[in-house]
């Protein structure tokens, strides 16, 4: 299994125990550098498989594996070299300025319990300049529009340079200029060798990134692939349950609905 | 803007924070070497130096009393702001303060207890005081636990505000049945707080516990940001928050225990100092930690100082800590206000 940067083996994961799965019998992985989107519909449990991904949450049954080793292998630290997370909403009491909170993500690029130093500045710089948020540089994170938030999350979780980055929805609360830039942003990021797991109920986005897609179904089950086998009309049809259409417009595929 | 340009300016605001904090802690300084030569012998004042040389009785009264006291003084209000920082990031709430997880009610019952029941010894009051400081917080853990209703932060909250309810309700029948001519003004005067008994022994006593704690809680000054965040965030960023944060609420809570058991209940230090350590420097508590300390140490000494010297008879602390806490309080929500309109 050489050459998988994250892979799951039969994983079923639940969160009460007598109640049916959430996620039955996954098994897919993820080749390094590749962008693979999850579908599905609302609450079929494609931020539970981020979280089961991360690490965060552990599977009932089943193994997932982070460079041919068990997630739970690696350290805490190891971890967090290896993955970022930018979730899809983050509550910040406090008015932290962008910088510093950007800089969090050097953490696990620190020695236990250090202090961060310039090399840290210096990444946490480049990082929020790259999402084009120097001019906030400073600004109160609470004062920020959600797009901007929405930046300076992807810009915490470059500053930790993971290999494998996964995304919560990451473009629930952006206009579309914004949308259009974390677009680029995550073409950027592929280009320089990272790979990507996010979550999209936005099609266009899907076909705007996605190498391969992992379909989860409502019943649990799930099935990935390149995204031209499964990002078909028939697919989509079937989880929405709603008719839908691909269609050409301009050199580019669109989803259409009624 | 390039790196290059804008690490001067990140390098001059670490720079001014540096600055800052050693103002803070020469100010600290000073304020206790004053402090240890101010009070009331031979008359209301500063004492001389030749004085204390040449005085016995001076040197034994500014060694053998004022010193344990100033440094008690000053580690119990650099343990309650620190303790309060942790609890306010912790908790995300910046209104909570250490006491609340059932452990000032618990040390306040614990005190009454004792005073009623277990006699006159100090050394008594003092290990009932912990020991109900720690029962509380024991309680409020495992209620936490129990708790079927929202995530583990606000299960927290609740069994704190649950068990100090309890405690307190037990403390006022501790007072219905005390003697009101002995007793009630014995506890009411400890429920005041202040520092009057303080000897080296009960010092030195309290030390194994609060110097480990406030070292955990400076070592985590910038750590302390990352569990302030959502769960799976935090722990994306490599922390393990389950752990971590019990690690740093044992370190804030154990210290704030054992000193309010020789000092009585002192409200308000770790309440607002970590206000204004974020007036000063923002949210970030790799700064904010250190200022919180030392202004939460310079606040009660300067409080203290008043306690024993502003009337002949002694003042409790914890009155005055309230009263100028509350109108620093006051000042800040005014000065935000006005902040704002501009």
């Amino acid at each position: 299994m050489s050459g998988t940067i994250l892979s799951f083996q039969d994983v079923v994961f639940g969160y009460q125990r007598y109640k049916t799965p959430v996620l039955q019998q996954l098994d897919f992985s993820l080749q390094p550098g590749r962008v693979t989107a999850i579908l599905g519909p609302n609450g079929v449990g494609k931020t539970t498989l981020l979280y089961l991904a991360l690490g965060w949450l552990t599977p009932w049954d089943g193994e997932i594996q982070l460079q041919d080793k068990p997630l739970s292998q690696h350290t805490r630290q190891e971890r967090g070299r290896w993955l970022a997370l930018v979730p899809q909403t983050e509550h910040t009491p406090f008015d932290y300025s962008v910088f510093e909170y950007v800089l969090m993500g050097r953490s696990p690029h620190l020695p236990p319990l250090g202090i961060p130093g310039q090399v840290d500045y210096e990444a946490t710089w480049q990082a929020i300049e790259q999402v084009g948020l120097a001019h906030l540089a400073d600004q109160s994170v609470p004062q920020l529009s959600g797009g901007e938030r929405q930046l300076m999350l992807l810009a915490r979780a470059i500053a930790q340079n993971p290999h494998l980055l996964l995304l919560d929805e990451p473009t629930a609360h952006l206009d579309l200029s914004n949308k259009a830039r974390l677009i680029r942003l995550l073409r950027a990021l592929q280009a320089r060798g990272t790979t990507l797991l996010l979550t999209s109920h936005e099609p266009e986005v899907v076909l705007a990134v996605a190498d391969d897609v992992l379909l989860l179904e409502a019943d649990g089950t799930a099935c990935f692939g390149p995204i031209a086998q499964i990002f078909t009309a028939e697919t989509l049809s079937r989880i929405y349950q709603m008719p839908i259409r691909l269609v050409e417009v301009e050199g580019r595929r669109q989803v259409l609905w009624t | 803007m390039d790196f290059e340009s804008a690490l001067p300016r990140i390098q001059h605001r670490n720079r001014r924070r540096q600055q800052i904090l050693l103002i803070l802690a020469a100010g600290l300084l000073a304020a206790a070497g004053l402090s240890l030569l101010l009070g009331r012998y031979p008359a209301p004042g500063l004492i001389s130096w030749s004085q204390l040389t040449s005085d016995n009785l001076a040197a034994r009264l500014v060694f053998g009393l004022r010193l344990p006291r100033l440094l008690t003084a000053l580690l119990l209000g650099v343990t309650l702001s620190a303790a309060g920082m942790v609890f306010q990031l912790l908790f995300t709430n910046p209104l909570v303060e250490p006491g609340f997880l059932g452990v000032s009610q618990g040390a306040a019952f614990g005190a009454a207890f004792a005073i009623l029941f277990l006699g006159h010894s100090m050394i008594v009051l003092q290990s009932s005081a912990t020991f109900f400081a720690l029962a509380g917080l024991g309680f409020s853990y495992l209620l936490a636990r129990r708790l079927r209703y929202g995530g583990w932060i606000l299960r927290l909250v609740l069994a704190g505000i649950a068990v100090s309810a309890l405690f307190s309700a037990g403390l006022g029948l501790l007072k219905y049945l005390a003697d009101p001519l002995s007793q009630l003004p014995e506890i009411t005067y400890w429920l005041l707080g202040g520092l009057a008994g303080i000897t080296w022994t009960r010092f030195l006593s309290v030390l194994p516990v609060v110097l480990p704690g406030l070292a955990i809680i400076y070592l985590y000054r910038w750590r302390l940001n990352l569990l302030a965040l959502n769960d799976e965030t935090s722990f994306a960023l490599g922390a393990t928050p389950g752990r971590e944060r019990l690690l740093l609420i044992l370190a804030a809570v154990l210290p704030t225990a054992a000193l309010i058991s020789i000092t009585g209940i002192i409200g308000w230090v770790g309440l607002i100092m970590p206000h204004i350590a974020r007036r000063l420097f923002a949210a970030d508590t790799r700064f904010g930690m250190p200022a919180t300390m030392l202004l939460g140490g310079l606040f009660t000494l300067l409080c203290d100082d008043l306690a024993r010297t502003l009337l002949s008879g002694e003042i409790p602390l914890g009155i005055l800590t309230s009263l100028f806490g509350a109108l620093i309080f006051l000042g800040l929500m005014m000065a935000q206000k006005s902040r704002g309109k501009a």
